[in-house]
């Protein structure tokens, strides 16, 4: 459908972004790059470098040429495989309850009711809160296990309070990022549902089709789409979840590769071994991104 | 939206405006957003009206997130502030650096408590003034440990605090004999841990900096307190930091918290503490050894180099640690609300001396050695850290390990080898090991 | 008797979604209603429902520390401004990647996305370094870049899932009736696509005023935002819960309240563009 002529002008048109992008990825990464071959400390910058290769220094002593070492350093770090691991069963598990509460919280939402407009708003509501501040809460007043309001309840009804960031670091960053993503997920879906065609519902009903067939077979295929864009969009965010882990003081247990990486670089200020750090997270958000896109890209386009 | 556009332009050509118009010298002060920090901001009109061509900016921020901006700024030479809050833990660091400006006219500068100022001296050279001073101490319950028909030593063992905890802790009516923090942080659980080993006799590392967490003091101390904080602490502890144990000391939970001498004139304060009357305080505890742990934080204002504004900021400075500033607060707020621990007039002051946390405090700093933190001998200096650049991660990553022990999800010989392996990384890594 | 039926329904579904929806929105209540405790009231177990002194000196402390309104006010531009460039330049890349897309358009749209994968500290030295070379640090037009940037990939995806359902032949017939491609894009592809992009508009706002992390980082008072006035609340020496709820209800309540507003407006516009 497209001419010559709007195809020329579609690279016009796109090149601001592409161009804009391109050097905001490849600017700051190109110097990543060259820090992460660098031993780069920020407080003590030449301390290890003049001791151990007094013939390397560059720039006014400041740093020195240090080949693999912050990759194999980062990647030998026991705490490594860990948070590889936290991040992954973060993002999914995320993305899983996303979707199936998105979806049940979007059907609920697509009913006709008093106070429809409230209610959705309560729902959406999380969604508008700032990380930082939602961990606080929960961590301070809803999932304390002395003070907390779940402990609360717990105790009302005789049970031993749970200590969630205790015994259940992980699961407590999920329902915390989970709070925060669900709503996401019920906006978008929800929009998708409301557009499913007047007629093809009222058809439906007059059929006399079950609401599970009529879920599975026509509101389902319709969702997928929508659904698609809510796992990518998400998938982008959760990879660099970090307030919930940082606040909650979980970091040990639950911390994902972001934090590692944080922890690298401006609790250790070691520039160089952060910046290896972000490379290899770069590396392996693209290597999920890649079969992500392999699973369900195929889904845009329809 | 046209207008709105107009009016978002426009009050972003006043606001540029509104700024450039001022021709005063402005300093841009980066604090951590603690009560005593907070009182200075609103006493500062004392100052400006003495010195009005000077304008006060404040940056507050919470204390990590003021480490991080601060440490990027000033490594990065950004040359964002012209005056710096930061700790006995930055200052020498930084000060070999020579990132900080050395200070003059610190009023009455041989006033200063030694060991304090010992901790802000650059080859002799003052790099920070401090602001206040903290070690720590025990703070008690008087009403519960009365009841359970024991008394607190003014300088008691691990041991004997442990057994006053077990007789405390009645866990159905949610009373726990002892809190402490364990969340992860070196600034956070890692303080109170770092202060537990000196107090057993445990070292970081020994004079050629092998890391010592395979030695049997620490064993010891880590096996000590994950037990103690099983039987008597609160749920929570292994993510329970300075705040969410204040918050539990002052509901009335716990029977003892031993932490940082300023947080007394919280607990003793009617309108945050439940039972603010019943407040005692000990001598934080060693093992016998006469070593109580050696804890020592002065938050200071220090002047980074590279200021354009270096006469305006060195009057502020000398101004906010000066006696009078100390006598401008007592006069405003009382004397129960003057930052302490910096000064040793303050001490000698008899209205001072009527505030009942004075003496443990100045006790608590005065006990504090921190050229020599453990009673073995070390390589470095520091207290509840040491005093490297290194320390920041390393003590972040023990303290972690620590926390999954105290957690249960580690065993204590898992988290003491961990910790070694850590150790062993970082100092290798950095050259201390070869 | 149908009807009688299907109001049951309605009721029953009145009670279910409103619990839901209560029990979803309940630690934002929490934290509103704490923030009119007093400290010792905020922490104190059981916790109390309403049957507590309600004070508003929280709000008072809050405003005599901090100015509200500086950080509000930076919050908005920043927001604002980054939303408005940002749109500026995706909505012809939109356009271009839905009309007339080349053979690697969805590999550049992946692209894209992937820029946002870096975790923020990888890149934090390099970004401040170049930020302290062309002295945009603390500065608003600084900060909106840098959010402009980081919310680009986002934008352009949503718009383009919009665009997408924009069926081809409408443009087609305008551009048949001799309609410049200007004209297309103004008189006849925004109109159609102007919930899309007013919906997309609400989430960047959404994500340009959430960001803690860049916003902390680059801006020490000129420009700091509201995220900044939260870092001083967070973890002081002290009890603090109460005064933290005041000014975390403070930082989200504009947020909230455009959130009400556009409710409509996003569900509508957002119907618009995920949909087949």
């Amino acid at each position: 459908m497209a001419t010559q002529q709007t195809r020329t002008l579609g690279r016009f048109a796109v090149a601001p972004s592409v161009i804009s992008l391109f050097l905001w990825m490849i600017v700051p990464l190109a110097m990543t790059i060259y820090f992460s071959f660098l031993r780069y400390n920020l407080l003590d910058p030449n301390y290890a470098c003049s001791l151990m290769h007094p013939d390397q220094l560059l720039d006014g002593a400041n740093r020195c040429l240090a080949g693999f070492t912050n990759y194999t350093y980062f990647m030998t770090d026991p705490a490594f495989f860990k948070a590889m691991g936290n991040s992954l069963k973060l993002v999914a598990w995320v993305l899983a309850i996303s979707v199936v509460f998105g979806t049940l919280l979007a059907l609920l939402l697509d009913q006709a009711f008093y106070g429809q407009a409230v209610v959705r708003l309560l729902m959406i509501a999380p969604f508008l809160v700032m990380p930082t501040v939602s961990a606080l809460v929960w961590k301070n007043m809803m999932l304390n296990p002395v003070s907390g309001m779940i402990a609360y309840l717990f105790k009302s009804v005789g049970l031993q309070p749970i200590d969630w960031f205790a015994h259940y670091p992980l699961a407590a960053v999920i329902l915390m990022v989970s709070w925060q993503w669900v709503p996401f997920a019920t906006l978008i879906l929800l929009t998708s549902l409301q557009s499913l065609d007047g007629e093809q519902k009222e058809a439906a009903e007059m059929d006399g089709t079950p609401p599970l067939s009529y879920f599975w077979y026509i509101v389902l295929p319709h969702l997928i789409r929508p659904m698609t864009v809510v796992i990518l969009i998400e998938t982008i965010f959760l990879l660099n979840v970090f307030a919930e882990i940082y606040v909650s003081g979980t970091a040990g247990t639950a911390g994902n590769l972001p934090f590692l990486v944080y922890q690298y670089g401006l609790i250790a200020n070691d520039i160089g071994g952060a910046s290896a750090g972000g490379i290899i997270a770069v590396i392996l958000a693209n290597i999920v991104a890649f079969f992500l896109m392999r699973m369900i890209g195929k889904n845009l386009d329809a | 939206m046209k207008a709105v556009v107009t009016g978002v332009l426009g009050a972003f050509a006043f606001a540029l405006l509104a700024t450039t118009a001022i021709a005063e010298t402005k300093l841009t002060i980066a604090t951590v957003n603690n009560g005593d920090m907070i009182r200075m901001q609103k006493l500062t009109d004392d100052f400006t009206t003495a010195n009005p061509d000077i304008k006060l900016e404040w940056v507050t921020l919470e204390e990590n997130v003021l480490r991080e901006k601060v440490t990027t700024d000033i490594a990065a030479k950004g040359g964002q502030f012209d005056v710096l809050t930061i700790g006995t833990y930055e200052v020498p660091i930084w000060g070999k650096k020579g990132w900080l400006v050395p200070l003059t006219g610190i009023d009455d500068q041989a006033d200063l408590i030694p060991s304090i100022a010992g901790a802000l001296t650059v080859d002799g050279k003052l790099m920070a003034s401090p602001f206040y001073a903290e070690s720590s101490m025990i703070m008690y319950r008087k009403d519960l440990v009365a009841a359970t028909g024991m008394k607190m030593p003014a300088k008691p063992t691990w041991d004997e605090v442990k057994a006053i905890a077990d007789k405390i802790t009645n866990k159905d009516k949610e009373i726990y004999g002892i809190c402490l923090r364990g969340k992860p942080g070196w600034g956070e659980g890692g303080a109170v841990e770092g202060a537990l080993g000196n107090s057993f006799g445990a070292r970081w590392f020994d004079e050629s900096w092998k890391p010592q967490f395979d030695s049997p003091e620490w064993k010891k101390a880590l096996t000590f307190f994950v037990d103690m904080m099983k039987a008597d602490g609160p749920p929570g502890v292994s993510t329970n930091g300075y705040n969410e144990t204040m918050a539990l000391y002052l509901a009335g939970k716990c029977g003892m918290w031993i932490d940082a001498t300023v947080s007394a004139s919280a607990l003793t304060d009617p309108k945050q503490a439940k039972f603010a009357d019943q407040v005692d305080y000990a001598m934080a505890p060693d093992t016998g050894n006469g070593n109580h742990g050696n804890w020592l934080w002065a938050w200071s204002l220090a002047i980074p180099a590279g200021t354009q504004k270096n006469d305006a900021a060195q009057k502020f400075v000398s101004w906010a640690t000066s006696k009078h500033y100390t006598e401008l607060v007592a006069a405003k707020e009382g004397w129960a609300n003057v930052p302490p621990g910096t000064r040793t007039s303050l001490y000698a002051n008899p209205e001072y001396a009527k505030v009942a946390f004075a003496k443990p405090t100045l006790d608590a700093i005065l006990s504090v050695n921190s050229a020599q933190p453990s009673s073995q001998k070390t390589p470095y200096s520091g207290g509840q850290y040491v005093a490297i650049p290194e320390f920041a991660d390393l003590g972040t990553t023990v303290s972690q390990i620590f926390a999954a022990a105290l957690s249960g999800e580690k065993t204590v010989d898992q988290a003491l080898a961990e910790s070694q392996d850590a150790a062993t990384r970082v100092m290798t890594k950095a050259g201390y090991i070869k | 008797m149908a009807r009688k039926v299907s109001t049951n329904k309605k009721l029953i579904i009145t009670v279910l979604a409103w619990a839901i929806g209560l029990l979803i929105f309940f630690p934002i209540f929490w934290t509103i209603l704490t923030s009119f405790k007093t400290e010792r009231e905020a922490i104190l177990l059981p916790p109390k429902f309403f049957n507590f002194e309600w004070t508003t000196e929280n709000y008072g402390i809050v405003q005599e520390r901090s100015d509200y309104l500086r950080f509000a006010l930076n919050s908005i531009y920043l927001a604002l401004g980054s939303t408005f460039f940002a749109l500026l330049i995706a909505i012809p890349s939109a356009w271009a990647m839905a009309f007339a897309p080349g053979k690697r358009t969805k590999d550049l749209l992946m692209w894209m996305l992937s820029t946002k994968m870096m975790p923020p500290v990888g890149a934090l030295i390099p970004i401040y370094l170049i930020f302290r070379d062309f002295h945009l640090l603390d500065t608003r037009f600084g900060i909106i870049t840098v959010l402009m940037l980081l919310n680009l990939p986002i934008i352009i995806w949503m718009l383009y899932t919009y665009f997408k359902e924009i069926p081809g032949e409408i443009l087609e017939a305008s551009r048949m009736d001799g309609a410049s491609l200007v004209k297309e894009l103004v008189y006849v592809l925004t109109p159609m696509a102007l919930p899309g992009i007013a919906s997309t508009l609400l989430l960047n706002i959404i994500l340009a005023w959430n960001e803690a992390f860049w916003t902390l980082a680059l801006t020490t008072k000129d420009a700091a935002p509201l995220t900044q006035f939260i870092a001083s609340y967070s973890a002081p020496e002290g009890l603090f819960w109460a005064k933290l709820s005041a000014a975390s209800t403070m930082a989200i309540a504009p947020i909230l309240v455009l959130g009400w507003f556009a409710q409509k407006q996003l569900v509508r516009g957002l119907t618009f563009g995920a949909v087949k």
